[in-house]
C-alpha cells in the first residue's frame, strides 16, 4: 500500500473529481457569499470563514461547465494553496477515496481546452474515472486590471 | 543554544545600528567620551559573548576594535576620519559575519585580516598622517602575504591588556563571559537609567503581536457584531455587560496597536550613516538633523516607509546639497544640512525631508519632462511651477546629468510616491531654486484598524476609509433633480461654488442600476484623492464603523478599485473601497492635467481665508439678512407664549438670565410687517458678549454660506452695513454694533462700565 494517494472527492455536472485530501482544509456547507464587482466570472464571491476572509471560485464556471441550476447551493471545498486559502464551489461531496498509483495515467490527447490545463490526470477507478484537479492552476486566475478595465471599454 | 544565538544576534543587530549613528555623532565631537565610551561597550559586550559562543573571527575582528577604542578613550589618540572610517568598517565586517552566523550558523569563510591589520596598525599610529583615500586603498591593495602577516600580528595582542579577560580556552570561558557582562553592565548601572530601562522592558517575538493584532481585530468583530445585536435587547444586565466589553475591546484595541508601534527614529538612525558615506563618496559636508524622532508608527508602516525615506535621504544628499565650493561660493557654509522632521497631526504622522542645497529649477525640470517625452510642448507651457516640481513623480523621470552610483538612474520618485500611497499616504514637494528643497509626507498612523463609512450600492455594503472622507451631502426633492448638472456628459455638483465631479459607483461597479432623474434622494460621499476631490455618488450611507482590513486573494489582486475586505457586525463580508482607484478608475486623477486643477482647488482653497461665514436669514418676504457668524452665539427656537414683558421690552428667561428680544424686522425695515409666519414658535439668533446676551427675533434663518462679501452698496440706514449679492439674492449684511447703539445702548453701556 506504499504507493496509494487519498483524495477528498467531489461531483461537478457531469465529472467525478478529486483534489489530494492533504490540500483540503475543510469543506462545509453554502455560505452566504458578498459578490465582487468586476471581478471576473468564476470568483462567486467572499466568504466569512471564522474571521478569514476566502474567495469562493465556481468550479463549474472554472470548467466551462454550464450553471448550476437555480435553487441548488453548492458546496465548498476550502482548500490551502501557496497563495493562501480559495473555496471551490462543487455540486455535491462525494467519499475520501483511496487510488493506487498504478490507476493513474495522464489526460488523453483528445480532451481538450480548459480542461487539459486543469486536469492533472484520471485515476481509472473501477466503476468510474476520478479526475485530478490541479488546485495550483485552478486557483491561478488572471485578473489583472487591464482585463477589468478593457471590458467597460 | 540557538536562544542564546538569537537572542544575541538580535542584541548585536540593535546595537550596530545604534554604532552607526554614534560613530558619526562622535566625528562631530571627538572627544566626547560619553559617546566613546558607548561604542566600546558596545563592542565589548559582543565580543564578550562572541568568545563565551566560539565565534573566534568575530571575537577577533570585535577585539582589535576594541583595542582601538580604548586608545580613543583613554584619549591617547583622537579621531580622525582615517580612524572612524576603519571603525565603520569594522562595524560592517561584524554585520557580515552576524547575518552569515544568522543565515548559515557559521561565521562564513570572508577574508578580515586586511581590516584586522589595518585596525592594529592605526591603534600604534593613530593614522595621523594619512588621508582618507589613503586609508581606504590601504585596506583594500593589502596582498595575500600580507595577510599572513596580519595574522599573526593579532596574535601577540592577546596580551594587551584588555585582551586578559579574553578567553584562553573553552574551559575558562564561562567565568570570563560573566566577568565581561558584568563590566559591560558597570558603565551602564552608573547612568542608572539604561539599567531600568532593560529590567521594564522584554523583548517579544514580531510574529506573536502580529497574532495578537489578528485575534484583537476578530474581537473587534466580533463586539461589532453583540453591539448590533444588543440594539434589539431589553435585558438590562446583558445591554450592560456588553457595553463593558466594548469599553474592555476599545481599550484592548489600542493597548494591542501600541505594542506595534515604534520610533520612527528606528528607521532615521541609519541615515547619519548613509549621508556621511554618501558625502565622503562626492566630496560634499553634510550634517543630518532630526527633530521628532520619538513619533511613532505603526511597525507595518515603518517598514513600508523605510526604503521611500532612504530613497529621498540618499537623494537629499546627492542632488540636493551642492559641493562645498560651490556652497561658498553661494554664499551659503561649506556644511549642507539635512533636516528630517516628524510630528503628528490630525490622526496622520507627518514627516519632512528638507535640504538647504540647490533646489529645483522648474524650467528645467519642464525641459528635461519634454526630452524625454513625458510631457508635451502645451503641457509644458501650461504649467506653473507647483505642477513643474511634481513632474519628478513621473515615472521615468530624472535631472541627473550624470548618472552616479548613488542616484540618478530614473527609477525612483515615482516608485517613492507609488509606495507612500499604496499605504493610504500623500507625497508634496516644495522647492526654492538656491534655496533647498522640503518633500512632506503624511502617512496614517496604523493600517490594521481603521474607521470607515459604511455605504450601500448595488444592495451591497462597502466600506470607504474615513482618512479619504470630507463631507456627506444629502440631495433632498427639488435639489435631487437639478442639484446634479452635467458637463457634456459629465456629472457635476456645485458645491459651495466650487465644481465637484460626481461618480457614481454603482456604474463604476456595474451593479444596480444608474442613477436616474427622477430619484428623490443622492447621497453623495465627497472624497479626497491624491489631492483632488470628488464626489460618489451611492445608494445609501449606514453608518461609521471601526473595521479590521484584511487583504484579498490572489484572485482579486487585479481589481484597482478595492483595498481589501472586512468582516462585517452580521458576519458577513463587505470590500473595502479604494478611493485612489476609483479616482483613477474614473479618471477623476490622471496624469499631468490633473495637477492644474489641484492648483486651482488650491488657489480656491486659499480664497476660503478670506471668507466669512454668514448665517442668512429671512425677515419680509422679500430680502435676505446676513448675520456674521462669528458674532451668533446660538440660535434658538421659543414659544411664543414664554415672552414676557420688562417695561417696554420683550424678554424671555433664558439661561437664568433675562434676555432682552430685539425684533429686527420692526428695526431695520419699520412698517415692512413680518415675514407671515402662524407657527406658535419664533426663531432667535443668540448674541452674547460679556457674559451678557441679547436675541435677535428673525422670521426664518435660511441657511449658513461662505462668501467673499463685497458690499455693494454702502447703507445709510443704521444697523445695515450694506447690502451685497450672497446665492444670487440682494442681501443685507447686518452692522451688529450700529443696530445694538440704535436699539438697546444700554446693552453696549453696561458692557462699557464692566
Amino acid at each position: 500500500m506504499a504507493n496509494t494517494n487519498q483524495f477528498c472527492t467531489f461531483y461537478l455536472d457531469s465529472f467525478f473529481l478529486g483534489v489530494e485530501v492533504l490540500s483540503v482544509q475543510e469543506v462545509i456547507r453554502y455560505q452566504t457569499m458578498t459578490r465582487v464587482p468586476l471581478a471576473q466570472a468564476v470568483v462567486q464571491g467572499l466568504i466569512n470563514l471564522r474571521g478569514q476572509i476566502v474567495t469562493a471560485i465556481d468550479l463549474r464556471r472554472r470548467l466551462e461547465l454550464p450553471d448550476r441550476p437555480d435553487g441548488e447551493l453548492p458546496m465548498n471545498v476550502v482548500i490551502r494553496t501557496e497563495e493562501g486559502t480559495v473555496s471551490f464551489l462543487v455540486d455535491e461531496i462525494g467519499d475520501v477515496l483511496e487510488a493506487q498509483e498504478g490507476q493513474f495515467e495522464a489526460p488523453p490527447e483528445t480532451v481538450r481546452g480548459v480542461s487539459r490545463e486543469l486536469i492533472r490526470g484520471v485515476y481509472k477507478m473501477k466503476d468510474r474515472l476520478l479526475l485530478i484537479l490541479d488546485t495550483e492552476k485552478a486557483t491561478a486566475i488572471e485578473n489583472s486590471s487591464e482585463t477589468s478595465v478593457e471590458k467597460r471599454g | 543554544m540557538e536562544n542564546i544565538v538569537n537572542e544575541f544576534l538580535v542584541e548585536s543587530y540593535e546595537n550596530l545600528d545604534r554604532l552607526d549613528r554614534d560613530l558619526v555623532d562622535l566625528e562631530k565631537a571627538p572627544t566626547d567620551r560619553e559617546i566613546l565610551s558607548s561604542i566600546f561597550r558596545t563592542i565589548h559586550t559582543i565580543k564578550g559573548t562572541c568568545g563565551f559562543l566560539g565565534f573566534s573571527k568575530l571575537e577577533a575582528v570585535a577585539h582589535v576594535g576594541e583595542n582601538l577604542l580604548s586608545k580613543l578613550r583613554e584619549g591617547e589618540l583622537t579621531l580622525n576620519p582615517a580612524i572612524t572610517t576603519a571603525l565603520l568598517n569594522m562595524i560592517d565586517a561584524v554585520r557580515r559575519i552576524l547575518a552569515s552566523i544568522e543565515n548559515k550558523g557559521e561565521e562564513g569563510d570572508g577574508d578580515d585580516s586586511a581590516l584586522i591589520a589595518r585596525l592594529t596598525e592605526l591603534t600604534c599610529t593613530g593614522g595621523q598622517n594619512e588621508t582618507e583615500a589613503a586609508a581606504s586603498s590601504a585596506l583594500e591593495q593589502t596582498p595575500a602575504a600580507e595577510r599572513a602577516a596580519a595574522k599573526q600580528s593579532a596574535a601577540p595582542l592577546e596580551t594587551t591588556p584588555e585582551a586578559e579577560s579574553g578567553p584562553e580556552s573553552s574551559k575558562a570561558s564561562v567565568p570570563v563571559a560573566l566577568s565581561t557582562l558584568s563590566d559591560a553592565a558597570g558603565p551602564a548601572a552608573e547612568t542608572g537609567r539604561s539599567s531600568n530601562v532593560a529590567e521594564t522592558n522584554i523583548r517579544v517575538d514580531v510574529g506573536l503581536l502580529d497574532k495578537l493584532m489578528d485575534l484583537v481585530g476578530e474581537l473587534v468583530l466580533a463586539r461589532n457584531q453583540i453591539l448590533q445585536y444588543t440594539a434589539t435587547q431589553q435585558e438590562p444586565s446583558f445591554v450592560q455587560t456588553s457595553q463593558r466589553l466594548n469599553l474592555i475591546t476599545t481599550e484592548l484595541q489600542e493597548g494591542v496597536m501600541k505594542t506595534r508601534m515604534q520610533p520612527i527614529g528606528n528607521v532615521w538612525n541609519k541615515f547619519p550613516r548613509v549621508v556621511r558615506d554618501l558625502a565622503l563618496a562626492c566630496n560634499k559636508q553634510i550634517r543630518v538633523e532630526m527633530e521628532g524622532k520619538e513619533t511613532e508608527l505603526d511597525k507595518t508602516i515603518i517598514e513600508a516607509i523605510k526604503d521611500p525615506l532612504t530613497h529621498i535621504v540618499r537623494n537629499s544628499a546627492d542632488h540636493g546639497v551642492e559641493a562645498p565650493e560651490i556652497r561658498i561660493a553661494r554664499g551659503k557654509p561649506a556644511e549642507g544640512r539635512i533636516f528630517l522632521r516628524a510630528f503628528h497631526e490630525g490622526g496622520q504622522v507627518n514627516i519632512e525631508i528638507s535640504d538647504d542645497g540647490g533646489g529645483m529649477d522648474p524650467a528645467r525640470l519642464k525641459e528635461k519632462a519634454l526630452e524625454r517625452g513625458l510631457i508635451s510642448r502645451d503641457d509644458a507651457a501650461r504649467m506653473n511651477d507647483r505642477e513643474a516640481l511634481n513632474l519628478i513623480f513621473l515615472p521615468g523621470f530624472s535631472t541627473a546629468e550624470k548618472i552616479t552610483n548613488v542616484s540618478g538612474r530614473g527609477v525612483g520618485m515615482d516608485v517613492v510616491k507609488t509606495n507612500i500611497e499604496k499605504i493610504g499616504g500623500a507625497v508634496d514637494i516644495q522647492s526654492k531654486l538656491g534655496q533647498g528643497t522640503t518633500l512632506k509626507i503624511k502617512i496614517p498612523l496604523t493600517l490594521a484598524i481603521i474607521p470607515a463609512l459604511v455605504i450601500t450600492s448595488g444592495g451591497d455594503r462597502y466600506a470607504i476609509p474615513q482618512v479619504s472622507l470630507l463631507e456627506l451631502v444629502r440631495l433632498e426633492g427639488e435639489q435631487a433633480r437639478t442639484g446634479i448638472e452635467m458637463i457634456h456628459g459629465a456629472p457635476v455638483y456645485r458645491l459651495r461654488g466650487n465644481l465637484l465631479p460626481l461618480v457614481d459607483l454603482n456604474h463604476e461597479l456595474k451593479v444596480g442600476c444608474a442613477r436616474t432623474r427622477e430619484d428623490d434622494v443622492i447621497n453623495i460621499v465627497v472624497l479626497q484623492a491624491d489631492e483632488r476631490q470628488f464626489g460618489l455618488i451611492v445608494e445609501g450611507i449606514n453608518d461609521t464603523e471601526e473595521i479590521v482590513v484584511k487583504p484579498l486573494g490572489k484572485q482579486l489582486k487585479g481589481l484597482p478599485l478595492f483595498a481589501g475586505a472586512t468582516i462585517m457586525g452580521d458576519g458577513r463580508v463587505a470590500l473595502i473601497l479604494d478611493v485612489l482607484g476609483i479616482a483613477q478608475h474614473s479618471n477623476v486623477v490622471s496624469g499631468v492635467r490633473d495637477r492644474g486643477l489641484v492648483e486651482h482647488t488650491n488657489t480656491t482653497l486659499n480664497e476660503t481665508e478670506d471668507r466669512q461665514a454668514l448665517l442668512l436669514c429671512r425677515l419680509r418676504n422679500d430680502g435676505q439678512l446676513a448675520i456674521p457668524l462669528s458674532s451668533v452665539a446660538r440660535l434658538e427656537e421659543f414659544n411664543r407664549d414664554i415672552i414676557e414683558v420688562a417695561g417696554s421690552q420683550e424678554v424671555v428667561q433664558y439661561r437664568s438670565q433675562i434676555m432682552p428680544l430685539l425684533r429686527l424686522s420692526n428695526l431695520l425695515y419699520p412698517g415692512a410687517g413680518e415675514l407671515s409666519s402662524d407657527s406658535d414658535t419664533m426663531q432667535v439668533v443668540v448674541y452674547s458678549h460679556a457674559g451678557k446676551s441679547i436675541g435677535f427675533v428673525v422670521g426664518k434663518i435660511a441657511d449658513i454660506v461662505d462668501e467673499v462679501i463685497s458690499v455693494q452698496r454702502k447703507s445709510r440706514e443704521p444697523g445695515i452695513l450694506g447690502s451685497a449679492v450672497i446665492q444670487q439674492r440682494v442681501t443685507d449684511v447686518l452692522d451688529i454694533q450700529g443696530l445694538l447703539q440704535m436699539a438697546d445702548p444700554g446693552f453696549l453701556n453696561d458692557l462699557r462700565v464692566q
